[in-house]
């Protein structure tokens, strides 16, 4: 299964390094990123294999939203299929 | 890959615009948990629903964890209790309701539906054993939901059960005046009541259903206000109305997700999606601020009911692509004490239950979640119910009354429910006495379905 990661907040040095080492950390594989800088915000959408996740899914996602409170980002973690049901036909 | 601004769409939908999924519904027949004798059907009736609800709510909190949609309700449907109860060798039938209140505890699901009973015709036995039984079986619950079918376009609308309506409603809410009334907001009395409704307090699983299905409510007023605030004001009336289409395709697909995963995870089948706007009392979450948003000056002035009909046709036209089956309700809900925009009209009287009977006749519903004064008597209530459940029958849609008599209460006095039944004001009903109408009984005829002008 492939799951969209965002991460939304504003844009401070490093933030890429703290995402990638938390995948890495939970056997997450990064397949794409993407990242812009919109109105001064910081803007980054990773494509992500999840089905070697250590632990669970829950607890990646979890410990992924925690890690945005801790750098006042916004980060979800979504199943790709939730993108492309809306905005696929 | 998928584009960056798609993706943060839907998380902007989410996450501000309270985009959720309203409802995954479990609809499980009884029929097989038939037995003269009610303890043994009871026991049927609980190891049924246990046995087949038990991994919906696991299920849907695990769905809602790996999409990142928010689902607010699990809830299950059965069929109409009066059915079972029909064959009951006793009168006394809430030990029923009782037997769904514990499947619905041991479950842990939000709301159990299908404390019904449909008599459009006429009477079986059992139908007023179960009508009869209504408010005793609110009052001692708190996840059963009960509803009632009057009427229909094919059979017309059966009086007596309407005058029986009015007496159920009044005690509903008198056998629960300490806590706001709260039993009469879990009733609710339909014309044309839908099989396959996701949505509470109406929701019962049909005789025509399968023996299990999975149906999905969605849900996104926040979505389609939000979208429309974007639009310039001078964008004619089309761009308005393709622009709730597409937003509507959207929030639909969503809702087809969630309900082929939960289906196919469950190994239930799929019935459908219910692609309606139901509103919630957190702002930003409002049908009324819709068609606020449209461009009238508060919900109720006139153009309301214009603006209505172009919403909950748009909602349909741009949900029927998106889903593989839709049914129950589909349209925009206007539950007064539900939506926050609506609570502020009627504070305001910008809004009556006059213009609210005519904004029925293009909403997906009807009358409902609307406070009235403690004092008004059974046969208003019965006739409130006759004039909505008329509109139904002539215009071949659903409709429906979930009307809460504010015991002790006078016009102006707020009732509060709490969580998403909300609260509101006590509406102004027109006191002129219908009483020799309704106590007339009898059936009054289905109508022509041809010479229509």
């Amino acid at each position: 299964m492939r799951a969209i990661l965002t991460v939304v907040g504003k844009d401070t040095v490093g933030i890429m390094s703290k995402v990638s080492s938390l995948c890495a950390k939970y056997n997450v594989n990064i397949v794409d990123v993407n990242q812009t800088v919109m109105q001064d915000l910081f803007c980054m959408i990773m494509l992500c294999e999840i089905d070697k996740v250590e632990e669970s899914f829950n607890s990646f996602s979890d410990a992924a939203a925690e890690l945005g409170e801790k750098y006042n980002l916004s980060i979800h973690v979504m199943h790709e299929d939730i993108f492309n049901s809306m905005h696929k036909i | 890959m998928l584009n960056t601004k798609d993706i943060l769409e839907t998380i902007s939908m989410i996450q501000d615009e309270n985009l959720d999924i309203r409802t995954v519904t479990m609809g499980i027949s009884l029929l097989d948990c038939i037995d003269s004798d009610i303890d043994k059907a009871c026991d049927k009736v609980y190891d049924k629903i246990t046995r087949y609800a038990k991994e919906l709510v696991p299920v849907c909190n695990q769905i809602e964890k790996e999409y990142g949609i928010p689902i607010i309700n699990k809830r299950i449907s059965v069929t109409p209790i009066a059915m079972l109860a029909s064959a009951c060798q006793t009168s006394n039938i809430v030990k029923f309701a009782h037997t769904l209140e514990r499947a619905a505890q041991t479950v842990g699901v939000n709301f159990i539906g299908g404390y019904s009973a449909l008599v459009q015709k006429g009477f079986a036995n059992g139908d007023y054993a179960l009508i009869e039984s209504i408010p005793e079986a609110l009052a001692t619950t708190e996840h059963v939901c009960s509803s009632v079918n009057i009427g229909s376009t094919k059979a017309g609308i059966n009086m007596d059960a309407v005058r029986m309506m009015g007496h159920a409603i009044r005690k509903a809410a008198e056998l629960t005046a300490d806590r706001d009334c709260i039993g009469a907001a879990k009733l609710v009395v339909f014309c044309n009541a839908p099989e396959d409704n996701p949505f509470m307090a109406g929701a019962f699983h049909g005789v025509g259903e399968a023996d299990c299905v999975i149906n999905v409510g969605v849900s996104g007023p926040g979505v389609v206000r939000a979208a429309l605030s974007k639009l310039d004001k001078s964008a004619n009336i089309t761009e308005v109305a393709d622009l709730i289409k597409r937003t509507a395709f959207k929030i639909t697909r969503m809702g087809q997700l969630v309900a082929k995963e939960a289906s196919s995870r469950l190994c239930v089948p799929f019935g459908i999606v219910d692609l309606s706007l139901a509103p919630t009392p957190a702002i930003g979450d409002s049908v009324a601020h819709i068609l606020e948003e449209m461009g009238l000056e508060q919900c109720g002035c006139c153009g309301t009911t214009a603006a209505l009909a172009l919403l909950n046709d748009a909602v349909k036209k741009g949900g029927v692509m998106a889903s593989s089956h839709v049914g129950g309700l589909s349209g925009a809900f206007i539950p007064v004490t539900e939506d926050a925009g609506m609570i502020a009209a009627a504070r305001s009287g910008s809004l009556i239950l006059e213009k609210l009977e005519a904004m029925t006749a293009v909403c997906s519903v009807g009358l409902d979640m609307i406070n009235i004064p403690g004092d008004t008597s059974a046969e208003v209530i019965s006739a409130i119910i006759a004039d909505e459940a008329a509109i139904g029958m002539v215009n071949t849609k659903t409709t429906a009354v979930r009307l809460i008599p504010a015991i002790g209460k006078k016009v102006g006095d707020e009732l509060s429910f709490g969580g998403l039944l909300g609260g509101g004001p006590v509406m102004r009903v027109n006191t002129g006495s219908p009483e020799i109408f309704i106590n007339r009984g009898g059936r009054l005829p289905a109508p022509l379905q041809s010479l229509k002008n």
